[in-house]
This record gives structure tokens, C-alpha cells and sequence, in this order.
């Protein structure tokens, strides 16, 4: 087997008193799609925000393809391969969809301290945003203003956004969240078109979902991984089943 | 010897007139998320309200009385009519509306008493000073002004951490829908920590009275001696506006008394006095510079 | 942000209507000197230039605060030192004698005008790089208390007048202009003015204007496309610095004077209150404001000295009750049609 394209060692968060991730071993091989369960409070969207930057850990080492990026900010992990949606949506209100994607198309093409010619005129930051939109099935609303789309196409642009980002690993926090059952559905499917080529590490409650996509699973409860395996034997392994039992959640 | 003790104490008294105001900038601005540029406006309320009361009745306890309620008063107005439509606005909204009610108080001010600044005698009791060390005579007034604001800091800190008013306030700031699940109305404590912060800038403004000149512009200047207080402190916590206002205080008023003598050894009379002048207004400033490089929340930055 | 701000969901070409209203615009604001001849009105010139000098300090403004969303209260500090770079050059040309010994002054408006565009850029550039380290609220505390600093160091520089300010005998010369003239200065102040707003419109559609603006709607968001917003955010800020510094430069040579008032506290207070009297956010909204501004202060100092307890209640209203200014009641009296 190569090496993981993401290698978590021994990675700590203190809140206080509180210990929020205590010292999660994680690797996540190229091409899977790699599920993280766990009752609520298990710290996976902690997990996920201190992988992405936007928290720092107080110990541990997160790598991407060997290389140590737990000292990096947000920015520069993003251009190192790393892109991530977030459960509660994170976009430019006062947009157009298209803006949003495109932003993203732009930030990827490199700086932009370019003071003079029309951005939204950019052909090719244009098409690419674009394609990135039909891809997520929201060519039909480009033009719309995100304040104005439902929680759905909220979600779907979220995930548009952070493709755009041209990611070699994604990580996708609670995608399904807040989705009825056909645009659940819908995501599912989008998933599953874009496995193999682009690593995700999924956050999801939804465990149809997760059954279904997931390569492999990991059960973090109280901050700690307690398992990790394909889905038979997460599904077989009396660990989780207590800590799932114990807890009432699902 | 004397001389440095003697300016550490003006010091002092000048920390906590500057704590006074900082306290309720920052709870205000800690519970509602609301940047207050009248405040200033309360603390040259209370001092022209306790000078007319003064004026008229020759009373020193009416002449406070009369100080602490016109700024509560003008506090609470001021909370009940505007503040109260900019919690949920953004900060430009409250900048903007609240230096429009600092040229609505500064114009009626002048409309009430004129331009011409109002001198306040020290009160008779407090007047002369006691001889602290051999050769160090230090006025009672002024050691009066100390007491009352350690006093009052004492006070609020037994306030805001031994009563349930005071839990509700931490808790406020932080939880605002966990207090309205308690059952609290959120509005009236506003309205009530709206009114404290009010009572102390007026407290500071009457006490300001004997010392500094009563006139329009007064809370201005001293307010944004205050936000560099409140920046120094860390936005939002009392404990720094405690320690921001004394820090500003003693570096403020040594420097002014200091430097013109020091740079004196460097070069003539004159420009010396003048450089100091400058540098010693800027001197702040320049520290709070320093403290954002370093510690960009503020040297104690609390939740409350 | 009301629906008004320049970046509309929809990037509708260039509308016809909307380049024909700028054209109005700017026929109307050439005409004008030639207008208030007519009338019987000269006076009213002088008025003018001064609308438009404010318009520029607080379309700059702008940029970083309606823009940008930063909300700097210290605008007044690169007002006040685009025009100390006038009057100190200007002091050293008359009196023969360069500037800290090294710069030699000059009375050419083409050397002024960007010597107060760099000083008040490097200017920005400190206060930037130190106050963006905050925000929200500690920010407007630190830009104000940045420009106050300013403001003592100039009252207590003697050499520059202190607090009585500078005298400064003749405006600046240009070609061989006689910038004494009313109309021949408001046509500067005019090409300045038409120059900034034009540069202004180009950034904020361009690449960099659109990250300023997300910046401004949602700062995670941006970082977590790649992009690290406090270098925007400095830049944003240096260019805006750049603009008031300039307007301070022409108004120095309008008033032929410049004291500490200039980088007073209330006058950052006076660039924020055009901001949104036209409109926060919009490309002509700091015109609208500032001419908006100087009208009231006008017509209402004929009354009363006390205007200012006319203009504080006007104020509340405004920030209490209108969404964007008068440049979004104009939208709003336009159905249909989006204010720009």
C-alpha cells in the first residue's frame, strides 16, 4: 500500500478543561471515500476544523503526502490540495452563485492583486465556474442571488465551491444535513460520480448514506478513534455498537 | 523623590477617572456588542448637571445627586430611544448614530450654558491637602477622587462576581439566548447596565469638575483617551480596563511631567518643551501600538 | 448590505440607461461653472470644487469601508497629511530651504499632488498593517486613536504653525494656469475627481474588488478558498488612504490653508456621514453625500450656528431609517433600475 495521502498522529485539542480531540490517529488512503461517525459531541466537526487550519491543535502531526501541514494557515493548506465544506453554510450572501464559484475558480488561478479589467467578464474564470455548476446540477440558477436560494441549493453550491477549489482532498462536513430525501439523494449520487478521483473525508449522520459511499469508517467518540474499517466490520464491532447504544444516537 | 510620588498619584487619580468611563464602555460594549461614542457625552452631562446643581443650591450633596441622576437620566433616554434599534446593527450604524447624538448633546449644551467653560470650586470639606510625607503635600480632593474610584472598582468586581446580577451579566455576554431561556428580561437588564455605565462616566465627569475646566468637548477628549484604555485592556473586560486605565494614567502623566526635563539635557529650553509636549500626547498611542504588536486582543483579554 | 450595493447578483452589461444618466452627469457637472456664471451665482463655484474635493476623500473612504467593510474612524489622519505634504513643500520653496534638509520644496501641482498621495499611502500602510491585526470594534477604536496621535503631533509642531496652522500664500501652479481662478480650479478638481471615480469603478469589478468585497461578506469563506484576507484588506486600505491623501492635497490649495482641524477626529466623523448619506457601498453614493453634506452645512450655518443640532438629528434618522442613503431612495424611486 502507498503512503496516505492525509496522516493524523496523535493530534490533541483542549477546550479548558475539556479535551475535544484527544489523540486521533487518522489515515486517509488516495482515491477513498473515507466516512468519520460518531454520536454527537464526538468532536468530528472539531477533527475537521483543526485538519483545515481554521483551529489550531495543541499537539499531534497532520500530514498531506508526507508533507507536515499542521503549522500552515488555512490559505496555504487550501493551495496545497485541501478544501472542505462546512455544515453550517459558508457563502457570499450578496452573490450570485456563479460569483461564488468563480471566486473560488479565481482564487486557484493564483493572486489577485489585478486592479482593472472586469472580473465577471473573465471568460475563463466564467466557464470554468461554470462547468463546476453544472457538475453540482445548479446551471439553471447561476445567475441567482445566494441570499435568495433554499437551504438545498445552499448545500449544493457549498459543495460546487469547494470542487472549483480543484481539491486533492476534501473534506465534506455533514453534506446531507438539513436535505430532504430527494436532494439527499441527489448528493449521494454527485458523491459517488466524483469517487476515485478526488479523496474525501466524510462527516455524516445520514448512515444509509455513509454505507453506501464509504470505502472505510472511522468511529470517533469522545475525541478518540475506537475503530476503523469497512462497513461489515464497523458494523460487527461490539466497541461501536456500545458506544452507539450507549449513547441513543444513530 | 517626592516629585515621582507626587506625579504617580496624579497618575493615579487620573487611571481612575479613565477606569471610571472604560468600565461602562466596555461592559456596554462586552453585554450589547454596542460601540458607544456618547459616553463621552455622559461623563460632560454629569459634570455640567452637578456644576449647575452646584450653582444654584451651593450644595455639595445636592451637586452630586443632581450630577448622577441627569447622567443616568440622559443615559437611560439615550438607551431607550436610540441605542436600543442598533444591538442587531452593524458597528458603522452605531459609530455614525451615536456621534450624531454627541453633536446633539454638544449643541444643546452650548445652547444651555453657553461657550464659555464653567468652573466648579472644590467642595470645602475636601479642600487643602494633608502632608503625606516630610515635603510632600498632596490635596485632600484629589485623594478623594482615588478612594472613590477604588472604591468603585471594588464594588464592581464584587458586583459582576458575588450577585446573581452579576452572573447574569458574565452569562449575558457570552449566552444572550441561555439568559432569556431563564426567564430574564433581557431588555430591562440592558437597560440597567446601560444606566450603571451612565451613572459611572457621570460620576466621572462631576468629579472632573473642580480639577479640569467644565465645558462642551470635554467627554470627547476623554473618550478617546478611554478607547485606548479599553484597546490596551482588551475590549470587553473589566479586569483590563482596571489595569489599561491605571497603565494609561501613570505613562500619560509621567511622561508630561518627565520629559520636557529630560530632553532639556539634549537640546534648548524651548524646543525641548515643545517636542515633549508632542510626544508625551502621543506617548498613548505610541503604547498602544506597541501592545497590539505584541498581544493584539489587549493584555487581558477576558469574556467579560 | 441592502440589495443596492454595486455587486448586483446579475453582471448586466453595461446598461444604456446607466452610461447615458453618467453622461448627463458629467455634462451637467462641466457645465456648471458656466451654469452659476449665468446666474449670477460665481460664489457657488467655489462650493463646488469643495463638493467635489470631499466627494474624493469620501469615495476613498469608502473603499475600505463600504467596500471593504472596514470601519476606520481615522480617515481624517491622511486628509489632514495629503495636506501637510502641500503646505510643507510649499513652505520649504518659499523659504528656500528643503525639507529636513534633503527634499526640496516645490509649488507644482503635479508634484504635490502625488508627494501627498505617497505620503498618505506609506502612511496607510503603518496604520493598516497594525490596526488590521484587530476588527470589528477595536478596529475603530485603533484607527481613531492613530489619528488623533497625528493630530497632536501636528499641534505640536511649531515649525508647521502648530495649532494655528500654515498659511499657504498661493495654490499650487499648474502648466500656466491660473489656479487663482474659480472655474480654472474647479476643472481641476473636476478631472481629479472624474479620474479617481473612474479608477474606483474599475477595482471594484475587478479581480481584487470582488475579493475585497467577499472578504467583506464572509471572511472564513474566503480563506477557505485560498485566500489570505489581511493582505487584501491592507491594500484596500493603502489605496483608500491614497485617495483622501490626495483630496487633502486639493484641499489645502482650495483653502490656500491647513491647520490640525483637518486631521481632527470630527472631520473622519464628517467623510463617514457623506459615506452614508449617499449610500455605503456605492460608486457615486460619496458624490451624492458629500454634496448632500455641504449643502445642508451651507443653507443651515445661514440660519443658525447651531446647525450642527439640525445635521444630528438628520443623521440619526438616516442611519435609523433609510437602507442605503439617498442613493437608495433614488433606487428605490426607480423601480426596477439599480442605483449606481
Amino acid at each position: 500500500m502507498t503512503a496516505p495521502l492525509l496522516s493524523v498522529r496523535g493530534l490533541r485539542k483542549r477546550f479548558g478543561g475539556l479535551v475535544a480531540t484527544d489523540g486521533v490517529d487518522l489515515d486517509v488512503v488516495e482515491g477513498e471515500i473515507h466516512a468519520l461517525i460518531g454520536p454527537n459531541g464526538a468532536g468530528k466537526t472539531t477533527l475537521i476544523t483543526q485538519l483545515f487550519g481554521e483551529l489550531t491543535h495543541d499537539e499531534g502531526a497532520i500530514r498531506l503526502s508526507g508533507e507536515e501541514i499542521g503549522a500552515l494557515k488555512t490559505p496555504q493548506r487550501v493551495a496545497r490540495g485541501l478544501a472542505r465544506t462546512f455544515q453550517i453554510n459558508q457563502l457570499l450572501p450578496d452573490f450570485s452563485m456563479l460569483d461564488n464559484v468563480a471566486l473560488a475558480v479565481q482564487a486557484h488561478a493564483g493572486h489577485s492583486f489585478r486592479f482593472f479589467a472586469d472580473a465577471r467578464r473573465d471568460e475563463g474564470l466564467r466557464s470554468r465556474a461554470r462547468q463546476h455548476l453544472a457538475a453540482a446540477g445548479l446551471s439553471h440558477r447561476a445567475e441567482t442571488k445566494v441570499a435568495d436560494l433554499s437551504h438545498g441549493e445552499q448545500k449544493q453550491l457549498e459543495f460546487a465551491i469547494a470542487l472549483a477549489c480543484e481539491p486533492r482532498l476534501l473534506l465534506l462536513d455533514e453534506p446531507m444535513a438539513g436535505l430532504g430525501h430527494a436532494e439527499s439523494e441527489q448528493m449521494v449520487a454527485m458523491l459517488s460520480a466524483l469517487k476515485g478521483r478526488v479523496t474525501m473525508l466524510l462527516v455524516e449522520h445520514d448512515m444509509d448514506a455513509v454505507f453506501k459511499l464509504a470505502d472505510r469508517i472511522s468511529v470517533l467518540v469522545y475525541g478518540r478513534v475506537i475503530a476503523t474499517g469497512t462497513a461489515e466490520e464497523i458494523r460487527d464491532n461490539p466497541e461501536v455498537r456500545t458506544a452507539y447504544l450507549g449513547e441513543g444516537d444513530a | 523623590m517626592t516629585l515621582v510620588l507626587e506625579q504617580l498619584l496624579n497618575g493615579l487619580q487620573f487611571g481612575v477617572m479613565l477606569f471610571l468611563l472604560a468600565a461602562g464602555l466596555t461592559l456596554i460594549f462586552g453585554i450589547m456588542g454596542v460601540i458607544n461614542l456618547a459616553h463621552g457625552s455622559l461623563y460632560m452631562v454629569g459634570a455640567y448637571g452637578a456644576a449647575f446643581v452646584a450653582a444654584q443650591t451651593g450644595s455639595v450633596v445636592l451637586a452630586i445627586l443632581g450630577g448622577l441622576a441627569a447622567a443616568a437620566i440622559a443615559g437611560m433616554a439615550m438607551e431607550l430611544v436610540v441605542l436600543r434599534r442598533l444591538y442587531a446593527r452593524d458597528h458603522l450604524d452605531q459609530v455614525l448614530a451615536t456621534f450624531a447624538l454627541i453633536l446633539i448633546f454638544n449643541q444643546g449644551v452650548t445652547i444651555l450654558f453657553g461657550r464659555q467653560p464653567l468652573f466648579v470650586s472644590v467642595p470645602p470639606a475636601l479642600n487643602g491637602s494633608v502632608q503625606l510625607l516630610p515635603g510632600l503635600a498632596y490635596p485632600v480632593y484629589r485623594l478623594a477622587i482615588i478612594a472613590v474610584g477604588l472604591l468603585v472598582a471594588l464594588g464592581l468586581y464584587l458586583l459582576i462576581n458575588r450577585t446573581r446580577i452579576g452572573m447574569l451579566v458574565r452569562a449575558g455576554a457570552t449566552h444572550r439566548e441561555m439568559v432569556r431561556a431563564l426567564g430574564v428580561d433581557i431588555r430591562l437588564l440592558y437597560t440597567a447596565v446601560f444606566g450603571l455605565g451612565a451613572l459611572l462616566a457621570g460620576l466621572a465627569g462631576l468629579m472632573a469638575g473642580p480639577i479640569l475646566a467644565v465645558q462642551v468637548g470635554m467627554g470627547e477628549q476623554i473618550l478617546i483617551t478611554t478607547f485606548v484604555v479599553v484597546v490596551i485592556g482588551g475590549v470587553g473586560s473589566i479586569r483590563g480596563a482596571f489595569f489599561g486605565a491605571l497603565i494609561v494614567g501613570l505613562v500619560d502623566t509621567s511622561l508630561r511631567a518627565f520629559l520636557p526635563g529630560l530632553l532639556r539635557h539634549a537640546m534648548t529650553g524651548s524646543e525641548a518643551d515643545a517636542l515633549a509636549a508632542g510626544l508625551s500626547s502621543m506617548g498613548i498611542y505610541l503604547l498602544m501600538a506597541v501592545v497590539l504588536l505584541v498581544r493584539p486582543k489587549g493584555l487581558f483579554p477576558a469574556h467579560v | 448590505m441592502s440589495d443596492n450595493t454595486i455587486e448586483r447578483a446579475a453582471p448586466a452589461p453595461l446598461a444604456i440607461g446607466t452610461l447615458l444618466a453618467t453622461l448627463l452627469l458629467a455634462a451637467a457637472l462641466i457645465a456648471l461653472p458656466f451654469a452659476m456664471q449665468a446666474l449670477g451665482q460665481p460664489a457657488l463655484v467655489p462650493l463646488a470644487s469643495r463638493v467635489l474635493i470631499y466627494a474624493v476623500a469620501a469615495a476613498s473612504l469608502n473603499l475600505a469601508l463600504g467596500f471593504g467593510g472596514m470601519v476606520s474612524f481615522g480617515h481624517a489622519a491622511f486628509f489632514g497629511v495629503g495636506g501637510y505634504v502641500v503646505g510643507i513643500l510649499y513652505q520649504s520653496y518659499t523659504g528656500d530651504e528643503p525639507f529636513l534638509g534633503l527634499i526640496p520644496g516645490t509649488d507644482q501641482l503635479l508634484i504635490t499632488l502625488p508627494a501627498a498621495i505617497l505620503v498618505a499611502g506609506l502612511l496607510a500602510l503603518v496604520i493598516g498593517a497594525l490596526s488590521l491585526r484587530t476588527s470589528g470594534v477595536q478596529f475603530i477604536m485603533i484607527t481613531l486613536a492613530f489619528a488623533q496621535m497625528l493630530f497632536f503631533l501636528f499641534v505640536s509642531l511649531k515649525v508647521y504653525g502648530g495649532d494655528d496652522g500654515m498659511t499657504i500664500r498661493r495654490r499650487n501652479a499648474l502648466f500656466g494656469l491660473n489656479t487663482r481662478d474659480d472655474a480654472t480650479f474647479y476643472f481641476i478638481c473636476l478631472a481629479v475627481a472624474a479620474v479617481v471615480f473612474l479608477l474606483f469603478w474599475r477595482i471594484v469589478r475587478s479581480r481584487f474588488g470582488l475579493v475585497l468585497a467577499g472578504i467583506r461578506q464572509n471572511e472564513r469563506r474566503m480563506a477557505a478558498i485560498g485566500i489570505a484576507p489581511y493582505r487584501y484588506k491592507l491594500a484596500a486600505f493603502v489605496i483608500s488612504g491614497m485617495g483622501a491623501g490626495l483630496a487633502g492635497a486639493l484641499m489645502a490649495n482650495y483653502m490656500r490653508f491647513v491647520s490640525p482641524d483637518m486631521l481632527h477626529w470630527t472631520k473622519s466623523g464628517e467623510l463617514m456621514i457623506m459615506v452614508i448619506l449617499g449610500g455605503v457601498g456605492t460608486l457615486l453614493g460619496p458624490l451624492l453625500g458629500a454634496a448632500a453634506l455641504v449643502t445642508l452645512e451651507t443653507v443651515l450655518t445661514s440660519w443658525t450656528e447651531h446647525w450642527q443640532l439640525v445635521l444630528g438629528p438628520v443623521l440619526l434618522l438616516v442611519v435609523l431609517f433609510t437602507q442605503g442613503g439617498l442613493n437608495g431612495l433614488l433606487a428605490r424611486l426607480r423601480p426596477g433600475r439599480s442605483a449606481r
